[in-house]
């Protein structure tokens, strides 16, 4: 009996293999597949969440009009959609799955520079297009010219934090905490540090204190920074991390100002930090209050139908995915052979020289990187965020 | 002749598998698929090493697969790719496929001598408290790369792939495909020697009983040493092969969660059997990729497989046999026992 | 002896300048005196959680000699469930019974039910995983790989039935800061927290030094055979382990939702492999090695990141505490076994 059981077993394995095996056969000629490395699961799951949102509902919007338009034919547009994890080696996988199994013409994603940037150089190996909507550490694209975003770069964001942060606070000294695990934050952190003590001399930034992604408790860096005085804090974490940062600073006695950064920008920062961080600032890339046109249009379609204000990964997501739609359209026809497919897009992706997103107006200048303007707003009183200004790059 | 037959039947199998790679019939996923079966081969069965075969519990595996793929990883980019960290290659491209196996073999090296760090406090402790050495171990690991800020601290390290196209500019065959599939021989057949020599034997010897092993002239310290080097020079293996497959490489990878996947492949094949853990690593990979579709459940569902395991059936797949004690036969077609 | 413990762990490391090779470490020559102490209350509420924990860990290993690794998961559960319960309560969520009771008084209910809740989520583990292994005499090691598979089945379930969006620990105690001169401030929620993990263990030394189930427990880990020949009831006593084990895991996770209010599932994993490892360095099997490996850890926790960059906080954590296990193999007030041949 035991002897049969494992000859079953045998043959179950056997099975197994050869289902799967098969299960990759079978392909449509009449669909163009897009694919989506995003943060579903993981640390920042609204973040993935509102890709995928603004991904379906301009999917909708093409395929109720009959599909994407390219050289005369119409082809159905099938987004699929790869969770990394918020990690940086499921984004390689994912993106490894998209190139491999899925075979998709290309990728949209990931949002986090610490995906993006290893993301980016599988992409840029296998020779596929990929374009990023919110990573903003410049090494996601540099040297890649495959790799493409949609967002302002952080040695933009970083003067205009700390511009923003001396105007408004009057401030000499400033402190910075980041996650030493992220390339974003601990990116950011060096540019604005790098920044403050240009303007401000050396030895202005009073305290530089890392932390790790999965920490939750921050007492110890913060009584450091407390205890160095500084007139402010920059935070440039992700908005979970940031809600127990605040907290914690008030817990310890901090009665001073935060700035933050564009990872600030989620629609469940408020959800999570709650009182603690009304009347802060961030950098962001738009401000959903006091839009206009294009941008006012996809809000409220973006709350009618999904029921809460987009946040700038929505609205940057779906400029990124218009942007490789409009270059799969402006490339002229669809190739049959995937790889030809790709180059085409990617070719005619890098000659687009000016494109309108509805988070702004944006120059591509070759390297993949656009010109754009950030904005500043603030936390109200409701836990809205408010316009206060825009920066834009001379 | 016909005691051969299993090995030149292995080899064939392996070579229709790197033609159809070649042209690819078998398309890159599937290749892809492959090579992470052959590296958890290679990682369950340097695991079976010392948690099936001597009994010991360690639970630090990912920390030795770390310490492989870095080291591996350092030298291959420093041989072969330009890097912004290390500067201009120093070896000419041609040598590529030279250069990967001895960078492979740096790192397995590496990685067995962390095994040996392991290994000298587990001459007095067992059971749990080797569990908690590994464990910390592990985290070491992790934690010390996190630290060093010249290869990326605990933001990763690329740049391994130039190897590959340097190998692939010079001849253009599946390079990274072939040296899993030796990996994995190689790994396969050096345990199976070990285990069934005179040397190797004091290992089940130990953990069946450790005072009558040592009265019976088994050098209990000297075989535990040997036994865990060799453990983790294999996943030290693992891990640089891994490394050239996904191309990027970040500690935490390699962490508890890696460890815990190898210990369910050894405990699924069931511990002490060789072909046990090459067939659950096997089973173990497919289950992941067959089991996609389930997306998060996916971790449900594995764990729960693994409790009824436990239940009712908790020698895993094969208990302590090998292959050739279910299928007999076999016993004519190869050479060694 | 908590001074003594936290005069070890500071002055040392304000002594300490290592030369560490190119990399600038930030340290300041002397870390004053005023921040020491923060740094000490910080680090007493931090171990606290720590100890909690690895009651539970201690309690399970001593009676029945099986590592727990679904621990620190229970604790996840536990600060879940009182996530649900508050939220239902206070009428902002969860069941939206439509209660809206006053905050004070939803935490006195949340507490109690927690606990219990929790102990059954425990006790509900030990009856379908556990007992049936021990009944079939299995080897201890498949134990320990159900207790681990069970816990990676919580934390995905969880995952899996609530989505990946982070919850938030509603407000439920006011807060009030309480400036203790100098810069050196602690709220009243991290006196409650060091006070509860004092209070419980002082309750757990009397339980198990005062009373039957007590001596019953200390029983079982001398001689496991021996105990159901008294009369005694072996499967009793070890559901009293769980239920007191799991509902100080409970209390610790609604304590640690109360001060660090956003819950994720895979809070728990790495918590329970620390407090894990604290208790063995305490001492497996022994409650007063708990709570002394749950603050110490915390305080070469707070301590290495108050001196060192805090990436060295793992490294040096583990390794101090690899080498107090090299030192001492069975833990600070462990008792090497023996066994027999």
């Amino acid at each position: 009996m035991k002897r049969m059981t494992v000859k079953i077993l045998f043959a179950v394995l056997a099975l197994s293999l050869g289902v799967f095996a098969l299960s990759g056969c079978g392909k449509d000629s009449d669909t163009i597949k897009v694919g989506f490395n995003l943060e579903l699961t993981g640390d920042i799951p609204k973040v993935g969440e509102a890709s995928k949102f603004a991904a379906e509902m301009l999917k909708e919007d093409i395929n109720s009009k009959g599909g994407l338009e390219v050289g005369g034919k119409k082809y159905k547009l099938e987004f699929v959609y790869q969770d990394n994890e918020a990690k940086a080696e499921s984004a390689v996988n994912a993106a490894l799955k998209l190139i491999n199994q899925d075979n998709v013409v290309a990728i949209v994603g990931p949002n986090s520079s610490k995906q993006a940037i290893p993301a980016g150089a599988t992409c840029n190996d296998a020779q596929v297009t990929m374009v990023t909507p919110w990573s903003t550490n410049p090494d996601t694209t540099k040297d890649r010219p495959w790799v493409f975003r949609a967002c302002f770069l952080d040695p933009f964001q970083g003067p205009v934090a700390a511009n923003f942060a001396s105007k408004q606070f009057g401030a000499k000294t400033a402190a910075v905490i980041f996650d030493i695990a992220n390339d974003y934050s601990k990116g950011l952190a060096e540019i604005f540090k790098a920044e403050w003590e240009k303007k401000s001399g050396a030895g202005t930034v009073v305290g530089f204190e890392s932390h790790g992604t999965k920490d939750q408790d921050f007492s110890a860096q913060l009584t450091k920074i407390i205890a160095a005085k500084p007139d402010f804090i920059f935070i440039p974490d992700n908005y979970n991390q940031v809600a127990l940062i605040v907290k914690q600073a008030h817990d310890l006695g901090y009665k001073g100002p935060f700035m933050g950064s564009d990872a600030w920008g989620s629609a469940e920062l408020m959800t999570l930090c709650g009182k603690d961080c009304i009347g802060q600032f961030f950098s962001t890339h738009y401000a959903a209050a006091g839009a206009q046109g294009a941008t006012k249009e996809f809000i409220d379609r973006f709350n009618t139908k999904y029921k809460y204000v987009p946040d700038d990964v929505a609205a940057l997501t779906w400029d990124a995915t218009r942007l490789v739609l409009q270059a799969i359209q402006s490339a002229g026809k669809v190739e049959k052979d995937i790889k030809a497919e790709r180059k085409l897009v990617r070719d005619a992706l890098a000659n687009i020289k000016e494109f309108a997103g509805i988070t702004g107006n944006m120059k591509f200048a070759g390297t993949g990187d656009p010109n754009k303007c950030a904005v500043v707003v603030q936390i109200s009183p409701e836990g809205k965020f408010e316009f206060k200004e825009t920066v834009c790059p001379e | 002749m016909q005691k051969y037959t299993a090995t030149i039947v292995l080899f064939a199998f392996i070579v229709l598998l790197v033609v159809l790679a070649q042209f690819s019939i078998l398309d890159r996923y599937y290749v892809s698929v492959l090579m992470f079966m052959g590296v958890n081969v290679i990682l369950a069965s340097s695991l079976n090493l010392v948690n099936g075969y001597m009994g010991e519990f360690s639970c630090g595996h990912g920390g030795f697969m770390c310490v492989g793929a870095y080291v591996s990883s350092l030298c291959t980019v420093l041989m072969f790719s330009k890097n912004q960290i290390l500067g201009a290659p120093l070896l000419p491209p041609q040598l590529a496929f030279v250069g990967f196996p001895l960078a492979l073999m740096a790192g397995s090296a590496a990685a067995a001598i962390a095994g040996l760090v392991v290994a000298v406090p587990s001459f007095k402790t067992r059971g749990d408290y080797l569990a908690i050495i590994t464990l910390a171990a592990n985290y070491i690991v992790i934690s010390a790369i996190n630290n060093m800020e010249i290869i990326g601290g605990p933001r990763g390290f690329m740049g391994m792939s130039a190897t590959e196209r340097a190998m692939q500019d010079m001849l253009n065959i599946p390079w990274v495909l072939i040296f899993v599939l030796l990996g994995t021989v190689f790994t396969v057949w050096i345990l199976r020697r070990f285990v069934s020599s005179t040397l190797g034997k004091g290992v089940p010897a130990i953990c069946q009983d450790e005072i009558a092993a040592e009265i019976m002239s088994v050098d209990t310290n000297r075989m535990k040493l040997i036994a865990f080097m060799l453990s983790s020079g294999l996943a030290g293996l693992a891990g640089g092969l891994y490394a050239q497959v996904l191309g990027y490489v970040n500690p935490q990878s390699f962490d508890i969660m890696r460890s815990t996947e190898v210990m369910v492949m050894v405990y699924l094949g069931g511990m002490g059997s060789l072909s046990g853990a090459a067939l659950a690593a096997i089973l173990f990979t497919v289950l992941m990729e067959a089991l996609r579709f389930l997306d998060v459940w996916k971790w449900v569902v594995i764990p729960l497989l693994l409790i009824l395991l436990m239940q009712f059936r908790p020698e895993g797949l094969m208990g302590n046999k090998e292959l050739s004690d279910l299928f007999p036969k076999l016993r004519k077609y190869y050479s060694f026992k | 002896m908590f001074c003594a413990a936290a005069l070890a762990a500071a002055i040392p490391a304000e002594r300490r300048t290592p030369q560490t090779g190119a990399r600038k470490l930030h340290l300041k020559a002397k870390v004053p005196l005023v921040e020491i102490f923060q740094h000490i209350l910080n680090a007493l509420q931090f171990g606290s959680f720590y100890a909690l924990i690895a009651l539970g860990y201690t309690l399970v290993y001593g009676v029945l000699r099986l590592i727990n690794f679904a621990h620190g998961d229970i604790f996840m559960v536990g600060a879940y469930l009182a996530y649900f319960i508050a939220v239902t309560l206070l009428g902002i969520g969860g069941l939206n019974l439509g209660m809206h009771i006053d905050p004070a008084l939803a935490l006195a209910i949340t507490v109690p039910v927690t606990m219990i809740l929790t102990a059954l989520v425990g006790v509900t583990l030990e009856r379908t995983a556990y007992r049936p292994l021990r009944r079939k005499g299995a080897d201890r090691l498949y134990v320990v790989i159900t207790a681990l598979m069970a816990g990676l089945v919580l934390e995905n379930g969880n995952l899996a039935l609530l989505g990946a969006s982070r919850k938030r620990f509603p407000d439920m105690i006011d807060k009030v800061v309480w400036n203790l001169g100098g810069g050196v401030s602690v709220t009243n929620l991290k006196v409650i927290v060091i006070v509860a993990a004092i209070a419980v263990f002082m309750l757990l030394q009397f339980i198990v030094t005062r009373t039957k189930i007590g001596m019953a427990m200390r029983g079982i880990s001398y001689d496991k055979f021996a105990i159901p020949l008294m009369g005694i009831p072996l499967d009793t006593i070890i559901v009293v382990t769980f239920v007191l084990g799991s509902g100080m895991a409970g209390l610790a996770g609604i304590l640690f939702a109360m001060s660090y209010p956003i819950l994720e599932p895979y809070m728990g994993a790495l918590i329970g492999w620390k407090a894990f490892i604290a208790a063995v360095v305490g001492g497996i099997g022994d409650i007063r090695g708990a709570i002394v490996g749950g603050f110490m850890l915390g305080f070469i926790e707070i301590g290495v990141v108050a001196v060192f960059p805090s990436t060295l906080r793992d490294l040096f954590a583990f390794s101090v505490l690899l080498i107090i296990l090299w030192l001492k193999p069975t833990g600070i007030y462990g008792v090497a076994q023996t066994t027999k041949i």
